[in-house]
């Protein structure tokens, strides 16, 4: 069965993959796909190209009028039906797969083959079914799948729907794998299969040079991340000699202590370890300063911002942390930087969520916010907690971004929410789902965000980490933030008098293919939060969990949760309370206020609107001077020195040789007799002395 | 024996003079004549060293035959006499060295040479001293050395023809007898036969 | 004194290297480098019979008789050649002679 769970995703991806070859090869018979785009009708002169360095100014709508002249591809149909109906199927599988593992106590490993044999390292390929799994099967299976039938909806009109339905499968595929392995290199496949996935489905609308640059610039920033992931699991072969999780964990309390030479400095071997594989994490899960590929990442269509940038790419991190609890639960200085950094992402984006424009911007950045959240769970020991969150954040981050895509699809593409206003006459069934979602987020009692932010704060509260506090009083504020701007959008896109009088007018509620993810999202946003409290956060943790996480002797967090103030316990709701009522001041009852604030405070305005200036950092210090290295060694390092001394400097040399040889062929009798004579004395000299 | 001497240095201090006033004279029909003059010393020499024959026919052949040969061309072509131009001083100071060096290594060689000693016994063709020395040559020529003989022949039969092939110029209308066509005539091209009338002559057949 | 074989070779080296000058040093004509050569095989022949009678070989003679041969030959179409470029050209002097430029 579980065979099954991960590899009908890749069936689908192959299959419509070949149909989208086909396709292609049917539409541009002999030519290649360049030069079938000059047949588009381009717009590219409306959008300006750049390295993601965005001002406020300028929305960027989804680039669909180009693609309404083309016919669709041939087989989409057949396509779609294929993944959709695949990856539904996976997804009963995959709820099965819970109830077997979860309460049935089913564990086990799945081996398949032998991958490398070489010297002390082997590696396999083996599927590691544990609670832990079992919960990403679930998480990711199930935003898949709704997501793939959302998109035959949403992408109705692109003529490339087979090509992103492989695309689609395939990601799931690479995820299936990451949560799946049983061995750090077959994680690190998956975890580069997502990134792949993640660059494709980005740049999926690749005639936009936008497109293109955000998805170089999700790769590239994830390889930074990667590269530190890299070195973790080389200096766990180092420490262990070995890379499967079994013989790691076991390995793992005998190192504690040990010492490894780092750059002439010595370190504790585990947290410099931790801190390695924590830096992929960072770079995939968009934390503090690998960050900056998010928002741009909003590039891609809508429903693959919700599976990946919402879901599950984003949350592979935070699985990592977890799956490798037992390491890190013995380097708590390891520990201590999670929780800083989550800490910091999370107050950090939700102060720039504040004031963006751009409907999927705002959710990208919650996103990161409460993926700072899971990151401060983890790092105070509480695994489950974490994962939790991440169970129930999939949910309504996933319907927040689908939804989204519902009110762009009615307002035609349209993203800027000052564009918007008096949709929820127009699109009510949207509005309502809208509007759960974003309780769900804010942590309205009762719902899924509730129950899991909440246990968050309060773990914060009671770690014994040396930054738990720091963390406490980030993610209260970010609280207060986040239903702040979340209920701003709201306001913005649904209530007020309507800013587009054409769109407004022409708004329709989306069909009923998309309407029904949301619906079923929905309710998970509603009913995900108590029904599993008490296996996630409470007493059952020790029975659902068993061994996929691990738990220090002295990690007491989830015990101490249940003992904290009452007014510790309600301080995220009144904060939730108090973000309501300042919204509603300001964008119901008194819209001038925030025009007001923004004029007077613009230094400050604008530092939050351009991201504190990330980009245009990041720009200064490393895309420069990597490009001024790059321009340097091609110009001179690889024009001048290996060209000039290499193949153009022989053949200049040779014409060189050559142009002055012919100098002697002057066609002159006379030289030709001289010359001979030349030769003679020359030859008569060599025989008199050289010849013995 | 300073008879011999003298006569040596005469021949060869002429031979020497000539041969430079061959390069230098101006009127080229002078440098015919001084190569004239060198041949006719070299043919001393070699009286002197006892080849008579050879010498008498480098009269024959060489001044007899080649040197009237450059005469003729000389005179032929409109060859006019030469003002020393500029440029040769480019090459004189590399032409000396050249030369000088030639001149010094054949200098080392005649210095410093000596006959090996297994040569005497080596000599393929002994010089006979009880008869004239054209009879000599005429005993090993025609005998030892017949294929190089054959092929000194073929050689001057080559050059014959070559010297003629290459400058031979057919006039269009000088007439010449194409004996082959003559002979190959035959009556038909040439005789017709008409009935005449007596009296009437050919008419306007003619 | 005695004329010995060295004087003769002597004698045959100077008239080379003469005949060397003179084809190098000659800014006339064409004829005179034929000369030169004629020159030069003189003193080849002057070289071999002076071998010939030193040791009593009668080889040298022949041999000389041999380049004797040859150096007619070969002057008679140097000259041939010479007619016949004069015929095209118009003209004999050393520095027109440049068709062979490439």
């Amino acid at each position: 069965m579980y065979q099954a769970i991960v590899f009908l995703p890749l069936l689908g991806a192959i299959l419509a993959g070949m149909i989208a070859l086909a396709g292609a090869r049917a539409r541009f018979p002999g030519k290649g796909p360049a030069a079938g785009g000059e047949d588009h009708a381009t717009d590219h002169g409306g959008h300006h190209g750049g390295s993601g360095v965005h001002g406020g100014g300028v929305i960027h709508s989804s680039h669909h009028e180009a693609e309404e002249h083309e016919p669709a591809a041939v087989g989409s149909r057949t396509a779609e039906l294929i993944t959709t109906t695949l990856l539904l199927i996976c997804m009963i599988l995959s709820w099965i797969a819970l109830v077997d593992v979860g309460f049935a106590h089913h564990d086990m490993r799945v081996p398949l083959f032998t991958w490398m044999a070489a010297g002390d390292l082997k590696v396999d390929w083996s599927l590691r079914i544990d609670t832990l799994t079992a919960v990403m099967l679930v998480v990711v299976n199930t935003v898949s799948a709704f997501v793939h039938l959302y998109s035959i909806g949403y992408m109705h009109e692109d003529p490339y729907r087979p090509r992103f339905f492989s695309y689609l499968s395939f990601f799931t595929f690479a995820m299936l794998t990451l949560v799946t392995a049983d061995n750090l290199v077959q994680l690190f496949f998956g975890w580069e299969g997502v990134g792949l996935a993640s660059y494709l489905l980005i740049g999926f609308w690749y005639h936009k040079p936008e497109a293109n640059a955000a998805a170089i610039k999700a790769f590239i920033v994830n390889r930074v991340g990667d590269f530190g992931f890299a070195l973790g699991i080389f200096a766990v072969f180092m420490l262990t000699g070995a890379i499967d999780f079994e013989t790691i964990f076991a390995q793992a309390p005998a190192l504690t202590g040990k010492m490894i030479n780092f750059f002439g400095w010595q370190a504790d071997a585990l947290t410099l370890t931790c801190l390695f594989l924590f830096m992929g994490a960072m770079g995939k899960s968009a934390q503090f300063l690998l960050h900056t590929w998010l928002p741009d990442a909003m590039e891609g269509p809508t429903p693959v911002s919700a599976l990946i940038h919402a879901a599950t790419m984003v949350t592979a991190g935070v699985f990592m942390v977890a799956r490798l609890s037992p390491l890190f639960e013995l380097a708590p200085n390891a520990q201590a930087f999670v929780t800083l950094v989550g800490a910091t992402t999370a107050i950090f984006a939700a102060t720039i969520g504040l004031v963006q424009n751009d409907i999927k911007r705002i959710v990208a950045y919650s996103t990161c916010s409460q993926l700072g959240y899971m990151f401060v769970a983890m790092g105070v020991g509480a695994y489950s907690v974490g994962m939790f969150h991440l169970f129930t954040h999939a949910f309504f981050k996933a319907l927040l971004f689908l939804g989204s895509g519902s009110v762009i699809h009615a307002m035609h593409h349209e993203q800027d929410i000052r564009h918007m206003g008096g949709l929820k006459d127009r699109i009510p069934y949207t509005y309502i789902v809208m509007i759960v979602g974003t309780l769900a987020l804010t942590g309205f009692p009762l719902t899924a965000g509730y129950f899991s932010k909440d246990a968050i704060i309060e773990a914060a509260y009671v770690g014994k980490n040396p930054l738990a506090l720091y963390a406490f009083i980030c993610t209260v504020a970010a609280a207060l933030l986040t239903s702040f701007y979340s209920w701003r959008l709201i306001f913005k896109t649904f209530h007020g008098e309507p800013h587009d009088r054409q769109h407004w007018k022409d708004a329709h509620e989306s069909p009923m293919v998309m309407l029904i993810p949301l619906g079923f999202l929905a309710i998970g946003s509603i009913l995900a939060g108590l029904p599993f409290k008490e296996i996630f956060a409470g007493h059952g943790v020790e029975g659902f969990f068993r061994e996929s996480l691990t738990f220090a002797k002295s990690n007491t967090v989830l015990e101490d949760m249940h003992h904290v103030p009452l007014q510790i316990g309600i301080l995220p709701t009144v904060m939730m309370a108090l973000g309501f009522v300042i919204a509603w001041q300001f964008y119901i009852r008194r819209p001038d206020i925030p025009v007001e604030l923004a004029r007077q405070h613009d230094w400050l305005y604008r530092f939050l609107l351009n991201k504190w200036y990330f980009d245009e950092l990041y720009d200064l210090i490393f895309v420069r001077p990597i490009k001024w290295i790059g321009r340097e060694l091609w110009k001179k390092g690889d024009g001048w020195l290996i060209d000039g001394f290499g193949p153009d400097g022989v053949s200049a040399r040779v014409l060189d040789v050559t142009r002055n040889v012919v100098r002697l062929q002057t066609g002159y009798l006379y030289h030709y007799a001289f010359a001979m004579l030349i030769g003679a004395a020359a030859f008569i000299t060599w025989f008199m002395f050289a010849v013995r | 024996m300073i008879v011999a001497a003298l006569f040596f240095y005469l021949f060869a201090g002429i031979c020497v003079a000539s041969a430079v006033m061959v390069v230098a004279a101006r009127n080229p029909v002078h440098s015919v004549l001084y190569l004239i003059l060198a041949f006719v010393n070299a043919a001393g020499l070699f009286v002197m060293m006892g080849a008579e024959f050879l010498a008498m026919i480098l009269i024959v052949v060489y001044v007899g035959a080649v040197a009237v040969l450059f005469l003729f061309v000389v005179m032929m072509l409109d060859v006019d006499f030469a003002e020393l131009k500029q440029g040769v001083l480019q090459f004189l100071p590399i032409g000396m060295l050249i030369g000088g060096i030639f001149l010094a290594e054949l200098l080392l060689v005649v210095g410093a040479w000596a006959i090996g000693p297994g040569i005497p016994q080596a000599i393929t063709a002994p010089i006979p001293t009880n008869i004239s020395n054209t009879e000599a040559i005429g005993l090993v020529l025609y005998t030892r050395y017949v294929y190089f003989f054959e092929a000194a022949g073929m050689i001057l039969l080559v050059a014959m023809v070559g010297a003629i092939v290459l400058t031979l110029q057919h006039r269009p209308r000088v007439r010449r007898q194409d004996i082959g066509e003559q002979v190959a005539r035959k009556p038909s091209a040439s005789i017709e036969v008409v009935k005449v009338r007596s009296g009437q002559g050919l008419g306007s057949n003619t | 004194m005695t004329i010995g074989l060295g004087h003769y070779l002597s004698v045959a080296a100077i008239l080379f290297t003469l005949g060397i000058f003179g084809i190098f040093l000659n800014r006339k004509n064409v004829i005179i480098i034929l000369m030169s050569i004629e020159l030069i095989l003189l003193a080849v022949n002057i070289n071999l019979v002076a071998f010939s009678t030193h040791l009593g070989d009668i080889t040298g003679q022949i041999y000389a008789l041999l380049v004797l041969t040859v150096a007619a030959a070969e002057a008679a179409i140097g000259l041939a050649i010479l007619v016949v470029y004069y015929r095209n050209r118009g003209s004999i002097a050393v520095e027109d002679i440049n068709l062979m430029k490439g």
